[in-house]
């Protein structure tokens, strides 16, 4: 009894340390996860002598949002899209990024820099298909609609961000002016117009994992998807295709979820994995691009042709606005939703 | 035969097995007079609720035949033999009224309403239920429950009804009041009754005939005085009333009389029933209101001990040990006597004509 | 006499005493069950309702632009005074995230609420102006949308603590400017419809687990009581399965190229796939597997409880044996059918995963609707107004089941 009470303090200094040597990192899943395991999460393991707790999601911040409110917060980095990290960084979800601990800013892409949060990748909402069924290649949102050149059933994500400007585009809209047109309410009929059109030929995803098994399944025929997905998928011997034009591209961030006690280990995280050589080792594992300027100079040209940020590729691709959908999200997808569960 | 000497049911040969190897009821032949109350009496397992169940329709014979009326009724289903049928929890639809249960086999047979409630009113007014068509069987004692499930059964001018130990569930006294109402129910109608119970005092009271049975097989079939008086065999003889049992070997046989030597040395003398011969092990029984206590002893008497007294009200139930093994119980009506003293030497004497010696 | 009288006062003092004592142990008894429910079920119910009202970003954050606004018609260009509360009322805000907060639920009335009031609380602290004019002179120059009404209207209307905006638009009602309720536009308008559908699908389940469970639950309960347990554990077997597991299991057998589809393919009694998985039928099908259980138990413990004698008294009575089931038998499973019709159906009603994971967005029902507005809109007072409905409608279905009780005792 003596020798257990002893020992007691040393079992919960233990516990402790082991507590304090997790850290929980939350990202999108699927081929995306595994490449940031190998290109973040294990070397960090190593470096730091921390044991690295991965947590997928699809990007709901609703989670966060509880954590923060009941002041429970058990996740310590976040991956998020932009619009919600703007708008969590208001609403005081996402603590402020200590960019002292990080590097100068000039070091990464412009819009990598936040506030709350740091852009560590590049990736693309793009028009993929299955090569090998479709002969002739559909190369823009306006073949996406054409059902009578493509017959078949189309994939897109249930929810209005992405589908309004691919319809607008499908419509006849450049790029550059598909968020001057979404901002009138005339743009807005029109948009939804267009993709009520195309209803009866869709079937929703909701993981990013989805489509390309739509696609290898032969359920689809063309799937909007995120670029890497499309890549993993290739790599894994699958002939599926990518049309750059009328792509979307944006960042995603990493955020550190206000209140968590981890927040100093986050931060050192965040510093290891934003360096260059890790974010060169991320887009060999998945054509995601980089944000660190030097991390582009590692890359052989065969893997920055595949980037969405290739200059090929978004030459004819838009911006996210995500000062856009922070604005009037909430209004679109709502009545998308009213709209899809009809 | 003519047509009235026709049984309105017989059951001819009939057996009846569930598993393949035991038989429930075996080479039944049994006939069902017109108009009678015949009660079938037996231990549970006997073969007599098998019995009712195969004349209900319910359960087919493995072999023989059942004839109604001189016809063969074993393919008829059981809801177009026109039989009342009232059973042990009297199976009362409780999702219907009374008068609703009662008028149920006559909306079965497309009655029209007028007359619907005519013969239902009537048919409750007959059990002394008029004015409760309206409640619910759960409103009505077990005793009125019993009533109505008559009602119900007979309220169609069935051919025949049969009930399943109807009276089971009451209470003693509630039960011989109902005796009484059956019998005199049976009485006014004039309809075939055949009734199942286990309970002989019940049979006794009711029957016109009974039929007793044991382990599948039909014993006798009297009237209620013949079946106390001369039972058939051993079996009826103890089921059927109380009994005073005593062993021996048969001494000599005179013609419808026998001399048996009891195991006590003593000898009586009774009536034989059966086949046997010197020697033979038998069974000598009597009613206990036949034996005589005597003081001294005489012709068919043996020596007793007063065991136990018992004042039972209108009689004296006197337990006498005999040869310190066997015990005889005695009947002796209030009033005859001083009662004797427990421990008292006496003599019983056992009247050759009561005797029965059974092989 | 009085002697009498006395003994009768002691004898009803020594009553009450009694009674008292067996309230107290009663009430010590339940002590613990009560504080449970209190807090696992009255709390959290509470909270959902109070949620669906409560209305406290606006009034709590620019309680002075509320006050200022209070006499406005919300048609005539808003008064000076008003930008200068709001500019008073912004500076005080001294957290980001109290800002965030008054920006998110303006965006949830108007879209672009969010970076108009973002940007003007960045902006702060403003030159001192001279008068109110000066300061509405200076927001407008931030942002030509503060000349507006809208962003005003949306502050004016939820200057109140409490709101009855999101109990309207769970039904598809809201509040026009001047106040009057009236119909939502047709393409914001949803919940009606995922209403209906929702009792509509839950009516179908119901009445395809009853026609299942009924021949069972009467196949059950006539065999020998050893047979019937073990053939009961098969019916339970759904029960033991997480549900996900299930629904998963349904994928890998209802999609185009799953065992359902191939078998009929395989036997020739179809050439194309069948479409199973996304869409009505795969929802029904799934739900009835998860929910026979819950049909099969009432059905079979009333079924249970009915003797065999019934059906065969009437059959002796001369009636068809169908006849006979139909008229003595069934009428006195009418609770049981009730307790699992009605267990099914609120069940069925509260249903997310299935219709999520097998059912397209056509096929979702209001539990659906209550998840896209607490986990994607955040907007948890819309979540906590359509969780009220769905649990108004559950109350409203047990008191008609209680009312029909009443009437019909077989039922009860």
């Amino acid at each position: 009894m003596k020798r257990l009470a002893a020992l007691l303090p040393l079992i919960v200094i233990a516990l402790h340390a082991h507590a304090e040597g997790t850290l929980t990192v939350v990202n999108f899943g699927g081929a995306n996860s595994t490449a940031q395991k190998k290109a973040y999460y294990e070397p960090f393991e190593k470096s730091a002598g921390v044991k690295i707790l991965p947590v997928e999601y699809n990007g709901e911040q609703a989670k966060v949002k509880a954590m923060v409110e009941t002041g429970k917060v058990t996740w310590d980095v976040v991956e998020a899209e932009s619009a919600d990290l703007d708008r969590g960084c208001d609403e005081g979800l996402y603590e402020q990024l200590d960019w002292s601990r990080i590097g100068p800013k000039s070091d990464f892409l412009p819009a990598a820099v936040h506030a709350c949060g740091i852009g560590i990748f590049v990736w693309s909402t793009v028009l993929a298909y299955d090569a090998s069924r479709l002969k002739d290649p559909p190369k823009s949102w306006a073949d996406f609609w054409d059902v009578k050149r493509f017959p078949g059933k189309r994939a897109l994500r249930k929810n209005a961000r992405f589908n309004l400007e691919f319809a607008l585009m499908a419509d006849g809209v450049k790029p550059a002016e598909v968020y001057k047109v979404l901002a009138t309410k005339d743009g807005v009929e029109r948009a939804f117009r267009k993709l009520a059109e195309l209803r009866p030929h869709l079937q929703w995803w909701e993981a990013g994992a989805q489509p390309p098994q739509f696609l290898v399944a032969g359920d689809v025929v063309m799937a909007s998807a995120y670029n890497g997905r499309i890549d993993a998928a290739q790599r894994e011997g699958r002939n599926l295709a990518i049309a750059w034009a009328g792509g979307i591209y944006d960042l995603d961030y990493w955020a550190i979820p206000k209140g968590t006690p981890n927040r100093d280990l986050a931060t050192r995280y965040i510093a290891f994995a934003v360096g260059p050589d890790r974010q060169a080792e991320f887009a060999r594992l998945i054509s995601y691009g980089p944000t660190a300027h030097k991390a582009l100079t590692k890359l052989d040209a065969k893997t920055l042709a595949l980037l969405p940020s290739a200059p090929a590729n978004v030459k004819d691709a838009l911006k996210f606005d995500f000062r856009f959908w922070s604005d009037h999200g909430e209004a679109m997808e709502k009545r998308f939703n009213a709209w899809v569960t009809q | 035969m003519t047509l009235a000497e026709t049984p309105l049911v017989r059951f001819a040969g009939v057996h009846k097995s569930y598993d393949g190897a035991t038989l429930a009821v075996r080479d039944l032949d049994l006939d069902v007079q017109r108009g009678e109350f015949l009660t079938l009496l037996g231990p549970s397992g006997s073969g007599k609720t098998t019995t009712l169940m195969m004349l209900a329709g319910f359960e087919t014979p493995s072999g023989g035949e059942i004839l109604f009326d001189g016809r063969p009724i074993t393919g008829t289903p059981p809801h177009r033999r026109n039989f009342g049928m009232v059973f042990q929890n009297y199976a009362l639809f409780p999702h219907l009224t009374v008068g609703e249960n009662v008028a149920y086999p006559l909306t079965v047979r497309r009655v029209s309403a007028a007359e619907c409630t005519t013969r239902v009113n009537n048919a409750l007014e007959m059990v002394r239920l008029g004015g409760l068509a309206s409640r619910r069987p759960d409103q009505l004692s077990g005793g009125q429950r019993q009533r109505v499930a008559l009602a119900r059964a007979l309220v169609f001018d069935p051919a025949m009804v049969l009930m399943d130990e109807p009276l089971g569930a009451l209470d003693k006294q509630l039960r011989e009041h109902m005796q009484v109402e059956l019998k005199d129910l049976h009485r006014r109608l004039g309809v075939t009754f055949v009734y199942v119970t286990h309970d002989q005092g019940e049979a006794l009271a009711m029957s016109d005939r009974v039929a007793v049975f044991n382990d599948g097989a039909l014993q006798q079939v009297d009237t209620a005085e013949r079946l106390y008086e001369e039972p058939a065999n051993r079996f009826v003889a103890s089921f059927v009333g109380d009994n005073t049992a005593l062993a021996g070997h048969v001494a000599a046989i005179d013609a419808d009389f026998a001399d048996v030597t009891l195991d006590c040395h003593a000898t009586l003398r009774g009536r034989l029933i059966g086949p046997a011969a010197p020697g033979t092990a038998v069974q000598v029984t009597i009613r206990p209101e036949r034996v005589i206590v005597r003081d001294g002893g005489g012709a068919n008497t043996v020596p007793a001990t007063v065991q136990d007294v018992v004042y039972l009200g209108d009689h004296l139930r006197l337990r006498c040990g005999i040869d310190g093994r066997t015990t005889a119980i005695v009947k002796r009506p209030v009033g005859s006597g001083a009662a004797p003293a427990i421990g008292a030497r006496t003599h019983l004497e056992f009247p050759a004509e009561h005797v029965r010696i059974y092989p | 006499m009085e002697a009498v009288a006395d003994t009768m006062a002691d004898v009803r003092v020594a009553l009450r005493r009694d009674a008292r004592h067996r309230t107290a142990t009663a009430l010590i008894l339940v002590l613990p069950l009560a504080l449970f429910l209190l807090l696992t079920f009255l709390v959290p119910i509470g909270a959902l309702l109070w949620r669906a009202v409560d209305n406290p970003e606006i009034a709590r954050a620019v309680p002075r632009t509320v006050a200022a606004l209070a006499r406005w018609d919300a048609a005539s260009p808003p008064p000076d005074q008003a930008y200068a509360a709001f500019v008073a009322d912004l500076q005080a805000l001294r957290e980001q995230t109290d800002a965030g907060m008054l920006a998110r639920r303006l965006n949830t009335e108007v879209g672009g609420a969010r970076s108009l009031v973002m940007n003007a609380w960045r902006a702060q602290p403003l030159p001192a102006a001279v008068d109110a004019a000066a300061v509405r002179a200076q927001l407008i120059a931030l942002d030509p949308r503060w000349e507006e009404p809208w962003i005003w209207q949306a502050i004016a209307k939820n200057g109140a603590r409490l709101t009855p905006d999101y109990l309207l638009a769970s039904v598809d009602l809201k509040r026009a400017a001047d106040g009057s309720i009236v119909t939502m536009e047709a393409d914001r308008s949803a919940f009606r419809r995922i209403l209906a559908r929702t009792f509509g699908i839950a009516a179908i389940v119901t009445a395809i687990a009853l026609v299942l469970a009924y021949p069972l639950a009467w196949w059950l309960s006539t065999m020998a009581p050893r047979r019937a347990n073990v053939l009961l554990i098969v019916v339970l077997v759904p029960f033991w399965t997480s549900i996900l597991v299930r629904v998963a299991a349904w994928i890998v057998l209802l999609q185009s190229g799953g065992l359902v589809n191939q078998a009929l393919r395989g036997i020739g009694l179809i050439d194309q796939p069948l479409a199973l998985l996304f869409n009505r039928t795969g929802v029904v099908i799934a739900m009835v597997h998860i929910l026979l259980p819950f049909m099969v138990l009432p059905l079979y413990s009333v079924m249970k409880s009915i003797p065999r004698d019934y059906v065969r008294a009437a059959v002796s009575l001369g009636s068809h044996p169908l006849a006979a089931f139909l008229r003595v038998y069934v009428p006195q499973t009418y609770a049981g059918v009730a307790a699992g019709s009605l267990l099914v159906f609120i069940l069925a009603i509260g249903y997310y995963v299935t219709p999520a994971l097998l059912g397209g967005p056509e096929d979702q029902m209001l539990s659906y609707s209550v998840a896209q507005y607490a986990n994607v809109h955040l907007d948890w007072g819309m979540a906590c107004a359509l969780g009220s409905v769905l649990l108004a409608a559950t109350l409203v279905l047990y008191a008609i089941y209680r009312r029909l009780a009443r009437m019909e005792p077989a039922l009860a």
